[in-house]
């Protein structure tokens, strides 16, 4: 069953991506199509089985922490659509 | 043969012995790419000058006696390795001039042993697809085939060895990246350990899939090149301390009592009856080397594609998150609030599967949907581990096919996410479980190439080359290049 338009139009929220009246419809469809392939998960008891997230178990990984210089500033900044002076320009963040 | 269609080894022996300069093997190169990358399209980013001066650089190391088996060597690096000076697009729109500041360590690690930069790797966009064809800028053709895709993602990276236009490349690898397009490009490719090479400087797509490694034109080269860029590094948490042995060393020829599992489930249903065929030549040439070869289960690969579509696109919208259009990358100019300025760079920013992963990992991750779809993904990711592990128990690697099919028409799948998905239905498992796998040709089936998995347990690496070399001497698919490349009618 196609997912609604309102569901992926909240996904497309969550994440702030804008899509396309044409994009929504085609996702509806084709997300709808790749869950259903999860469905056979669910024919697998994993009631005890503990998650893996790495393939390569390690522990948190510790090193000293030593100070070294940082990447010079205008070479970080060298990449920004938009600056002024030293810092990077964002468009107002909280709005009236 | 052309200096273009030789090996690296093959390469070596040449500059050492002066038979040919780095100079004189780098303009062949350039010629070639000349010649057959308007066909090919296997580069993002071609840098010829770069090229030149390390070349030159090359035959200074080689006049002095300071060399490495890759100097003078060269090569493509896929583009999602950040490059310091030169562009690293993945790809994509998003960061098609996006220059990076700092090399990735696998970059650094070769250039400290003077290969010869050609350019950069085209790709799917940020790794992510079957074929290329989600490529921002042009799609890629396989040089054994040009109506044909060369595989993806690293479909670059493999039709530019297959078509001599680099000696040796870097791709990388999340659920088959590099041994899919070496399989339907007729060449090797090989997935290391996860950890076993520092991720430090690739542009992540799914950090607990995502690994570096070679693609050449035969194991001796994939030997040569893993020792370049295998080691610990401080700068990835992930990467396995420790030495890393000489895998050259390992490759003796010698397989003799070895044993080999097939696991069934990687045949049948679904594979074309031509690479069932070649690949089973290809376990009796095992054989034949000495190798003990019997049936094997693993009964929950068809259960792999479901939780990589899950792990991965979940992970993907986690890391594609830092595009915000505020930093680096592509911005649009067009937005007066913040939100909406993120809200149209990654509308148009990112192309259609890049989007399609990141509302499915949006969807797997979010409220409600979490414990059904991701860590359910994670549990039986716990599964499919232990039961590669208790398969190592029993055998010392697994022989299987690379690809269901040979390379498909460029097109015949794009409209089609879940039918591209399946192409990858043999290689993701070995991702899942984190262990090493390298893909050689074994045979052709009406002119294209047809590619064998050899996999192994974690950090196996030396046993797994040892039997693809060993594969290599009895057989000669590795030599074979595509022919009719170049100007004139194909």
């Amino acid at each position: 069953m196609p997912l609604t338009r309102e569901e992926v139009k909240k996904l497309a929220d969550i994440y702030h991506i804008r899509l396309s009246d044409e994009e929504i419809a085609l996702l509806q469809d084709q997300m709808a199509n790749i869950l259903e392939q999860f469905e056979s998960l669910t024919q697998l008891d994993t009631e005890n089985v503990k998650p893996t997230s790495h393939a390569v178990p390690l522990a948190t990984v510790l090193r000293e922490d030593v100070a070294v210089p940082s990447y010079p500033h205008d070479e970080v900044m060298s990449n920004a659509p938009d600056k002024q002076g030293e810092f990077f320009q964002v468009h107002t963040v909280l709005e009236d | 043969m052309e200096h273009y269609d030789i090996t690296v080894h093959e390469a070596r022996a040449l500059l050492e012995s002066k038979q040919i300069s780095a100079a004189e093997l780098t303009e062949s190169v350039i010629d070639r790419i000349d010649s057959v990358e308007p066909q090919v399209q296997a580069y993002v980013t071609l840098t010829e000058d770069v090229a030149r001066e390390a070349a030159a650089a090359a035959d200074k190391s080689l006049s002095s006696g300071d060399t490495t088996p890759l100097t003078g060597i060269p090569m493509q690096i896929k583009d999602v390795m950040s490059t310091k000076g030169i562009r690293t697009t993945c790809s994509s729109l998003m960061l098609e001039n996006f220059v990076p500041l700092y090399d990735a360590t696998v970059v650094e690690r070769l250039y400290a042993r003077g290969p010869v930069l050609m350019g950069k790797g085209n790709m799917d966009e940020f790794a992510m697809g079957s074929s290329t064809e989600n490529s921002a800028f042009h799609p890629t053709h396989n040089p054994w085939g040009l109506d044909r895709v060369p595989g993806g993602s690293s479909g670059g990276s493999a039709a530019a060895v297959a078509a001599g236009e680099c000696l040796f490349a870097l791709g990388s690898d999340t659920g088959g990246s590099i041994r899919q397009p070496a399989a339907l490009c007729g060449v090797t490719g090989l997935k290391p350990t996860y950890g076993l090479v520092s991720r430090f400087g690739l542009v992540a797509f799914a950090s607990s899939l995502d690994q570096i490694g070679p693609l050449t034109k035969d194991v001796e080269d994939s030997a040569l090149v893993l020792n370049a860029i295998a080691g610990h590094d401080p700068r990835d948490s992930t990467s396995i301390p420790g030495e890393r042995p000489d895998y050259t060393k390992a490759l003796t020829g010698d397989i003799m009592g070895m044993r080999l599992g097939i696991p069934k489930e990687y045949f049948g249903d679904g594979i074309d009856p031509a690479v069932d065929a070649a690949v089973r030549q290809g376990i009796k040439t095992l054989e034949d080397a000495g190798a003990i070869v019997e049936e094997c289960s693993l009964p929950l690969t068809s259960y792999a594609l479901a939780v990589y579509y899950i792990i991965a696109p979940s992970e993907c919208s986690t890391n594609l998150s830092r595009f915000d259009g505020v930093k680096y990358g592509f911005s649009v100019d067009d937005a007066t609030t913040a939100w909406e300025t993120q809200e149209k760079t990654r509308a148009r920013g990112f192309g259609p599967e890049v989007k399609r992963r990141i509302m499915l990992g949006t969807y797997a991750l979010s409220s409600g949907y979490y414990d059904a779809y991701y860590m359910k993904a994670l549990k039986v990711r716990t599964l499919i581990r232990q039961e590669f592990e208790e398969v190592f128990k029993r055998f010392d690697a697994l022989i299987t096919p690379t690809t269901p099919t040979t390379a498909f028409r460029i097109g015949e799948k794009t409209d089609d996410p879940v039918s591209m998905y399946k192409s990858d239905t043999l290689t993701i498992p070995v991702n899942i479980a984190g262990i090493p796998c390298v893909s050689i040709p074994c045979g052709f089936s009406e002119g294209l190439p047809i590619g064998m998995q050899v996999m192994g347990k974690a950090l196996s690496e030396e046993t797994i080359l040892n039997i693809a070399y060993t594969y290599q001497q009895a057989t000669d698919w590795h030599t074979k290049r595509p022919p009719g490349l170049g100007p004139g009618p194909v």
